[in-house]
């Protein structure tokens, strides 16, 4: 019951930050002087071509860009009548592309569960790589098992995400004959899901799954073997030893679980940069994400495409914040639900 | 200090009753926190390696065109995408001193590129001190005389050329001069910014904290990138590049601040409650002042450490930033800029030396790690 409460809680929380970011977001895209329609206004009037101005004046009535910035808000947002009634975010129309001269939802369609599925694959990775890594550098603390780990991890750490991705793409391609680019192959873009695709999928996910997640697994790994040899000291350990409990029960019955905790909780913090991550890498690979579309959209003041991948990405992370909290609560009943204490 | 036969070691010097018993026995008992802190510094080698690097990268910047034989957008229209040079000391046995063998370009028209041949039996030695480009020495002297140049009808491109046939050793080294500063701008706005709402959050408490709390998670749980892009999206194109430059390092600091906030505020928390502060307090001390002067100074070393390891993120956005054509722009010279020539898989694999840029990047970020981890570790002289 009062997990239920707490997730409540924090779920409504949630939604007040969503609506934060909205009007940080909204700011944001409006923040470049001028926008998309005025713009190609103002170029069509250079070149003298009346209809053309006729068809953009009308869109921007449409869209409601004539309205002062407050009440553009409101009606992208669906808190107030715009011109077609009651439809903005909230009630699931995500706007219009003038760059494309159609729906935004068109446009993203099936790279809003390609790009939740890169990013959740990259998610696994970190725990996958970061887990036994951490616990194998902690136990072998100083030998050339943690010294590798380190190193790897700091190289991780210090190497440009998309530099990592065009190099392991060519190297892949080299030596592995992994695919280049994209996240499928050719022939199955628009196809309904078979098996074939999804194996052509997992095949193309190699690469950009390994560029995303190495710098937070590095992070992950250095934290967790941290947590681990503060618990490795503690004389409960030493008091099993004697006992005679053998080495790897010595680790996974207790110090690992308390080393867990701030691991789950960790996947909160990480989260926002992978996400970052996974946009710049997606722009470099050529990933059919959002990434892309939100470079094209920002470059060109597509301002409702733009604010939309802004709104989805930032959505992402907000659940995947809010999930690990409520993970970290059901496995660690000292954390107090609700309001936290001082 | 003498041994005597028995094999116990006795002090020489006389007995004086004036000695202080009660006397440190290390003289340096009562040295200054910073000796402390400067010995124990010293033990970390790698911080210590890194320390010195990143000291020496730094005071290389106002004398980089001195270093450079070439200017940043000085073009040899005859030698583009030229392979790196090596300088070699020794010609068929014989000492020569340094010296560069001459290049000569063909074009390749089967596969479209360029291909060069070396003329291994002409070695031409290299100029030092040599009249070249002019350039701004530290900014603002003019001159033109350069370390070391090629010789005439050779070149030295010791990290071969790019695409316009410009040199990419001196480009890195101009690359530097903006690539480095950034983080440095971009740590001072955040360190400022943090430090404010920090220190406000965690002295008065109560809505302030609630009010700055709620809005360093807000901007914590949002993806970095996407925000720089967005923000780096909305500089004016017909802005110069000094100002796109500061702009970006501004921007990449006030999206950096929340980190550090946090720190500071959870400091201050445990602090406020101490005597020292109720003292300065019950002595009129305004808020201001007692947050100067009494809080601040207690952990502003822990907080350096911490900016020190945020830097790399800052160097890493303004590359990525510039590689995707949002940050710096063409005139001007970043390691991100210069990345962007090697943006597709093509140049990787034929011309692997514009992907150069990214060894310097790797090296810099990995050394701020490692003086940021070193300087943390030695900033509690009395522990461990």
């Amino acid at each position: 019951m009062m997990f239920l409460r707490y997730a409540v809680y924090r779920f409504i929380t949630m939604l007040l930050t969503l609506w934060v970011v909205s009007i940080l977001v909204f700011v944001i895209i409006n923040l470049p002087p001028g926008d998309y329609l005025s713009n190609q206004i103002a170029e069509l009037r250079a070149t003298g071509q009346a209809e053309g101005v006729a068809k953009a004046e009308f869109l921007r009535t449409e869209y409601a860009l004539d309205r002062p910035i407050w009440e553009q808000y409101l009606i992208w947002v669906g808190m107030a009548p715009g011109p077609q009634g009651w439809y903005g975010l909230i009630q699931g129309n995500f706007g219009w592309s003038f760059e494309f001269d159609r729906p935004v939802s068109e446009i993203v369609g099936d790279a809003l569960w390609l790009t939740v599925l890169v990013n959740l694959a990259a998610v696994l990775f970190v725990y996958l790589v970061a887990l036994p890594l951490g616990v194998l550098a902690a136990a072998k603390s100083e030998t050339w098992v943690d010294y590798t780990a380190a190193f790897v991890g700091y190289l991780g750490l210090a190497t440009p995400n998309f530099l990592l991705a065009l190099m392991l793409f060519y190297y892949g391609n080299k030596y592995f004959n992994l695919p280049i680019g994209g996240l499928m192959a050719p022939e199955f873009e628009g196809e309904p899901l078979s098996l074939e695709k999804v194996n052509s999928i997992l095949i193309h996910l190699i690469v950009p799954t390994f560029v995303i997640g190495t710098s937070g697994a590095a992070a992950m790994m250095q934290r967790l073997r941290a947590n681990m040899l503060d618990e490795l000291s503690k004389p409960y350990v030493e008091t099993a030893k004697a006992k005679g409990l053998g080495p790897s029960k010595l680790l996974a019955k207790y110090p690992l679980r308390m080393a867990f905790n701030p691991f789950v909780a960790d996947i909160g913090n990480l989260l926002p940069a992978m996400v970052s991550g996974s946009v710049l890498v997606s722009v470099v690979l050529g990933l059919q994400t959002i990434g892309p579309s939100l470079l094209t959209a920002l470059k060109s003041q597509d301002q409702f495409l733009a604010g939309f991948v802004l709104m989805f990405v930032a959505l992402l992370t907000l659940i995947g914040t809010m999930v690990s909290d409520m993970l970290l609560v059901l496995l660690d009943p000292r954390i107090r639900y609700g309001a936290r204490g001082s | 200090m003498k041994k005597l036969p028995d094999g116990r070691w006795v002090d020489e010097a006389p007995w004086s009753d004036d000695a202080d018993l009660s006397a440190p026995e290390r003289s340096d008992m009562d040295a200054p926190n910073w000796v402390l802190v400067w010995r124990k510094f010293k033990r970390h080698k790698l911080g210590l390696i890194s320390g010195i690097f990143l000291l020496l990268s730094y005071l290389m910047l106002p004398v980089a065109g001195f270093i450079a034989p070439y200017t940043p957008n000085q073009r040899s229209a005859d030698y583009l995408y030229a392979p790196p040079q090596s300088i070699n000391l020794w010609h068929e046995g014989s000492f020569v001193g340094p010296y560069v063998y001459p290049t000569t370009a063909t074009a390749d028209l089967q596969n479209f590129r360029w291909t060069y041949q070396t003329d291994t039996s002409r070695p031409m030695p290299l100029q030092f001190f040599c009249e070249g480009n002019q350039y701004n020495l530290f900014g603002f002297i003019p001159s033109d005389t350069h370390l070391f140049c090629a010789p005439d009808g050779a070149t030295v491109f010791l990290w071969g050329s790019d695409r316009l046939g410009r040199d990419v050793f001196s480009r890195i080294l101009y690359g530097a001069q903006l690539s480095l500063t950034v983080g440095l701008i971009g740590i001072t706005v955040s360190f400022a910014l943090g430090i404010f709402f920090g220190s406000i959050a965690g002295y008065f408490g109560g809505k302030t904290d609630w009010f700055i709390n709620r809005m360093i998670e807000i901007l914590r749980s949002l993806p970095e990138l996407p925000l720089w892009l967005a923000l780096s999206a909305a500089v004016p194109s017909n802005w110069g590049p000094v100002s796109v430059f500061f702009i970006i390092s501004i921007i990449l600091g006030i999206l950096d601040w929340p980190g550090l906030a946090r720190a500071v505020r959870s400091k201050f928390l445990s602090l406020r409650e101490e005597e020292y502060v109720r003292a300065a307090e019950m002595m009129g001390a305004k808020p201001g002042r007692v947050i100067r002067r009494h809080l601040l100074p207690n952990f502003m070393s822990h907080l350096i450490a911490s900016a020190t390891l945020s830097i790399p993120a800052m160097i890493l956005g303004e590359t990525a930033l510039s590689f995707l054509g949002l940050g710096l722009r063409a005139p001007a010279v970043s390691w991100g800029v210069m990345l962007n020539d090697a943006q597709n898989l093509a140049s990787i694999e034929i011309y692997p030396w514009t992907a150069i840029p990214m060894l310097p990047i790797i090296f810099v970020v990995l050394a701020f790690n490692f003086l940021g981890d070193g300087l943390r570790a030695s900033l509690d002289p009395y522990k461990g």
